[in-house]
């Protein structure tokens, strides 16, 4: 008679009875814990159906069939895996020597980004950002890199998700209702720690708004644009050749601290046509993720590092660890234990604040004895430099504080600039978001006037300055 | 005979310290995750070489108990984070476990451009007919009168059919079976695994908890019965009228061809790019 070995690990066991069911012998039964047991040994088949229909991998059967092998299947082997980062050398498309280019603030994204070691691309169209997607689908198949037109936004954010965890640089650019799709993947970026660069080329809003003309409204929304208590950086070029710098700083500061940093471009800056000079490629400092030293055995995909920012492997390198947006503990399993919860929570929001004076960056002008300074960025901080450059010439006392990082955002350099001002001056172009935030910054230190414009207009450098000589009295 | 170590002959592909499954007695989700390693066993592919994708949901929780590069992404998306990851690194296996609601409802857009661009991605569709993981809501697949806790009175939205709106998008490897059909699972899953382009297995599943009791199939075997009775062959269902058909599902092979991959025609794309 046929020896046929059942084997029950009864931990793992729930006492669904599907096996007990199933068995065309009535083998099984459930004993007095409620778990599968065997009752008639010898009434086996060895058919195998209790094991194949055991939803928790708690029962096998080992048939015994004299004279007949049991066929084992080859032993899997690993295949040879490519290097871990998509095509990281020294920044493509740049020279020897510095070039001087005539373009967009959308081609200088394109080209920020390809230096900067950018080897994944997927969007989806949108004015006034569709350039970056077009430049992108063109340059990206030179440098060995991957470029995809997705089927939305949603997608697109997802695409870029993967890509970076799989070990690619990876970006999406788009604009106002694009931006609002990207939201949903955007705080996975931050919640898993996956570097990546979403570009906002904001139009005017709210809804489909103003998709040709340029405003400012999207500050907020970059910032909290998603839900919960999450990290971000936000950068916010002024020019064409700030936009090229821009875009590169971003992926390195992406990089560095496994964040999302969203750069904030609008219409006017992508759409204007000016000069830029390109660094050589020696001149270009390109920053890498922090990358694992131990082997994979002992390797946590979250520990709770020094400096607050976990190595990061990727996909198909050997570590084969798991990622999920669910609360996580250091394992990168999902947890729901309160300390552990509290601890990634601080330490994602506190890696940013940490670092934020080696994040903020703040360009100033004529701040010496100015009593009103303009706080402005973006496309409206080139009508207010000029707006400032035409006050000092007349011999008004006023200064310009701009910066190219939004958020974190400068409330200390601010504070400090503005120490002997009567009041600060924020032309924007919307109905007053970031003067909320400079007044808080300020607190009564110094009285904050507000200059909004949303009908898709620029700000005039005249109407900066009237302003400027009304606050002046 | 009861053991002190687990007995499943598929421990090297698990994470055995995050057994046992958090899935209810008796749901059938650990039946095809159990099928698929099988089925990788037989194949001789590393777990090195798998990276595991899934969504929101009872069934999308099953990367995490897998040894494998797994992601748990957003509710629907599972597909789009798996073309980024497939686009970077061609040489993974890249399969991705979703459920009807995640695949069929939020996530319908990205499964059908995925179908339409042949990108080669295995999909694992567990469909019990219900959004098991927030508690019984109706889905796009769940059958006309059956109930839900957002259709108490039946639902009255007409199902999809996750197999033939997939084989219509283009998928270049289509096939259905349920649970109880082990041994065509097992076939089908080897034959997407091995699929160049983009393949997708939808399974029907046994949700006892959160389908069957509340259409009076609490039992998890009964289940299976009842969604094995409405499995029809294709290869039957040709003859048979409309009348016949109702209320029934067909099962095996729906898609079988060969259409150009999409990963590949990047690639060549690219050196043809480089070469000029
Ligand atoms: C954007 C979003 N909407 C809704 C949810 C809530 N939610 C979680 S799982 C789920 C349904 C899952 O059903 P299905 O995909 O059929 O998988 P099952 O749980 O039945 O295996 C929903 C609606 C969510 N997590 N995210
Ligand atoms: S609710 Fe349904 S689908 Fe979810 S684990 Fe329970 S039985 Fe399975």
């Amino acid at each position: 008679m046929p020896n046929h070995q059942i084997l029950i690990y009864e931990p793992w066991c729930k006492g669904c009875e599907i096996c007990i069911r199933i068995c065309p012998k009535d083998v099984l039964a459930l004993n007095d814990r409620g778990k599968v047991s065997i009752v008639d040994k010898d009434a086996c088949i060895g058919c195998r159906q209790c094991e194949l229909h055991c939803p928790d991998l708690a029962i096998r059967v080992i048939p015994d069939r004299p004279g007949k092998k049991e066929e084992t299947p080859p032993e899997p082997v690993a295949s040879e895996p490519p290097p871990a980062m998509l095509g990281q050398g020294p920044p493509a498309l740049l020279g020897d020597k510095p070039i001087i280019k005539v373009m967009t603030g959308n081609d200088a994204c394109a080209l920020g980004a390809i230096a900067a070691g950018c080897r994944f691309f997927a969007g989806y169209p949108i004015t006034p950002s569709s350039e970056i997607a077009e430049n992108l689908s063109a340059l990206l198949p030179k440098v060995g890199g991957r470029f995809i037109q997705m089927e939305d936004e949603i997608a697109s954010m997802g695409a870029v998700v993967g890509a970076s965890l799989a070990g690619a640089k990876a970006m999406t650019a788009t604009s106002g209702p694009g931006f609002s799709l990207k939201q949903e993947n955007l705080g996975y970026a931050s919640m898993a720690e996956v570097p990546c660069v979403v570009v906002n080329v904001m139009r005017g809003g709210p809804s489909t708004g103003l998709p040709t003309l340029g405003t400012q409204q999207d500050v907020m929304q970059a910032r909290w644009g998603t839900h919960g208590d999450h990290p971000v950086i936000v950068l916010c070029p002024f020019s064409v050749e700030e936009t090229f710098f821009s875009t590169i700083r971003a992926f390195n500061l992406a990089e560095k601290y496994r964040v999302p940093v969203v750069v904030l471009m609008d219409e006017v800056v992508g759409h204007t046509t000016e000069k830029a000079v390109l660094p050589p490629a020696s001149e270009v400092h390109v920053e890498t993720r922090p990358r694992p030293t131990e082997p994979p055995e002992r390797f946590l995909p979250y520990k709770h590092t020094e400096s607050d920012i976990p190595p990061m492997a990727v996909y198909g390198e050997g570590y084969r660890f798991h990622v999920t947006g669910l609360a996580h503990d250091e394992t990168g399993f999902p947890t729901n234990n309160s300390e552990e919860i509290d601890r990634l929570l601080r330490r994602i929001n506190r890696k940013i604040e940490r670092y934020r004076d080696e994040i903020v960056d703040v360009q100033t002008e004529s701040l010496e004895g100015a009593q009103v300074v303009v706080f402005a960025y973006g496309s409206a901080s080139r009508s207010a430099r000029e707006a400032v450059r035409m006050a000092r010439a007349e011999g008004l006392p006023v200064g310009l504080f701009r910066p190219t990082v939004l958020w974190p955002f400068p409330d200390k350099e601010l504070v400090k600039a503005t120490e002997n001002a009567r009041a600060v001056l924020v032309p924007e172009l919307n109905l007053g978001m970031m003067a909320h935030e400079v007044e808080w910054a300020l607190q009564d230190r110094s009285k904050v006037h507000k200059l909004g414009r949303v009908d898709g207009e620029p700000l005039p450098p005249t109407a900066i300055l009237a302003k400027i000589k009304e606050v002046l009295g | 005979m009861n053991q002190t170590q687990p007995v499943t002959p598929y421990s090297d592909y698990l994470r055995l310290s995050k057994f046992p499954f958090i899935w209810c007695p008796g749901c059938g989700h650990g039946i095809i995750v159990q099928s698929f390693l099988r089925t990788l066993r037989k194949l001789g592919i590393h777990k090195e070489d798998v990276a595991l994708i899934s969504g929101i949901g009872c069934s999308s929780r099953a990367p995490g108990y897998l040894d494998f590069n797994t992601l748990h992404t957003t509710h629907g998306r599972a597909i789009a984070f798996a073309t980024g990851i497939k686009l970077t690194k061609p040489h993974l296996h890249v399969v991705v476990v979703t459920g009807d609601g995640d695949a069929a409802a939020i996530g319908g857009n990205h499964l059908i451009h995925a179908c339409r661009r042949n990108i080669d991605i295995t999909a694992l569709v567990f469909n019990n007919y219900i959004y098991g993981m927030t508690g019984g809501q109706v889905s796009p697949t769940t059958p006309k009168g059956m109930r839900a806790s957002t259709a108490p009175y039946g639902s009255i939205d007409p199902p999809f059919d996750i197999a033939h709106l997939a084989a219509a998008a283009g998928a270049s490897f289509v096939g259905r079976t349920t649970v109880f059909h082990t041994p065509q699972l097992d076939k089908l899953i080897e034959q997407a695994l091995q699929k160049k382009g983009f393949s997708l297995v939808e399974v029907l599943s046994q949700c006892p908890i959160a389908f069957g009791r509340r259409n009076k199939i609490p039992q998890p075997f009964e289940l299976m019965e009842f969604m094995k009775k409405g499995a029809v062959p294709f290869s039957k269902a040709k003859d048979m009228t409309p009348e016949e058909l109702k209320g029934k599902f067909t099962t095996g092979v729906l898609a079988d061809t060969d259409r150009p991959e999409y990963v590949e025609q990047y690639l060549k794309l690219c050196e043809k790019v480089q070469g000029s």
